[in-house]
């Protein structure tokens, strides 16, 4: 996962004051996160950057308004996350939704694909091609499902600051993981599965 | 899966292999895994998925001169950081 640093600290009195050294810190501490996130999120480096630029433009402005209670690095993903969508919705207008469908097939993927494809060698599981598997998966992952992945197991977030960020319920972010994950399961297996048939047969 | 119990455990999956569930669940999930071969299998690719998703999420890279584009438009250029 993505290493936070969680030691970070920052005084509250300085930034909300406005000094710019202290600032400065807290973006030397973040950018890569923040950077990390958008660009999983919108899938261009140009835009992800973009965004990374408007979510500290955004803090800097409104530090003042920052009370403290959740961490600095959980209320810069909040800017950042809403910063992405919104150029999500300007690219996709009408598409972007972060809400939970309501049809019933949106529930948990009961598993089709029982192999077990554990054991394949690393260097299979972990190959170029392998790869661009795994994140295909992920970008086919609704929305909804798609962030709270992100931030969980990419990012690494707790389900707390998983929750902060989006609005959200515990419940409800250790629910959409748990469906976000068993589609993932469901797609590398389905890969793997015929992977391991080619490399025995 | 194509038992009751199976479908019925499905849910929980997820927060077992994290070691979040409460004590009782992971019992049952657990007794259920003794006898269902299939189950195993779920429970295992599930781990392997999180586990791979993990690994590659740690390569992330963030291209250079973004950092300093940043730190330029926020001008923040010549301030200490650390």
């Amino acid at each position: 996962m993505v290493e936070v640093k969680k030691s970070e600290v920052f005084s509250l009195e300085a930034l909300r004051a406005g000094d710019r050294a202290e600032f400065a810190r807290l973006v030397g501490a973040n950018y890569q996160l923040i950077f990390r996130l958008a660009f999983r999120m919108l899938g261009d480096q140009q835009d992800a950057e973009d965004v990374l630029q408007e979510t500290f433009i955004k803090a800097f402005r409104h530090l003042k308004d920052f009370d403290g209670r959740s961490s600095p690095s959980t209320w810069l993903y909040r800017i950042a996350t809403n910063e992405a969508l919104m150029l999500l919705r300007k690219q996709k207008p009408g598409l972007v939704s972060v809400d939970e469908p309501n049809q019933n097939d949106e529930a948990e993927q009961e598993p089709l694909q029982i192999v077990d494809w554990c054991c394949m060698p690393e260097q299979e599981l972990m190959s170029t091609e392998a790869r661009a598997h795994l994140e295909q998966a992920i970008d086919r992952l609704l929305l909804y499902l798609r962030l709270v992945f992100l931030l969980r197991d990419i990012q690494g977030l707790s389900t707390k600051e998983t929750g902060e960020v989006l609005d959200l319920s515990e419940m409800a972010v250790k629910t959409r993981l748990s469906r976000a994950r068993l589609r993932l399961r469901e797609e590398l297996s389905g890969y793997f599965g015929e992977r391991m048939a080619d490399l025995k047969g | 899966m194509q038992g009751h119990n199976c479908r019925h455990l499905l849910g929980e999956l997820s927060e077992y292999i994290d070691g979040t569930l409460e004590a009782r669940l992971c019992a049952e999930i657990e007794r259920h895994l003794a006898d269902c071969e299939n189950c195993r299998v779920v429970v295992d690719t599930l781990n392997k998925t999180v586990y791979l998703y993990h690994a590659t999420a740690a390569q992330d890279e963030v291209p250079e001169g973004v950092r300093q584009r940043l730190f330029k438009r926020l001008d923040l250029e010549n301030l200490p950081e650390e």
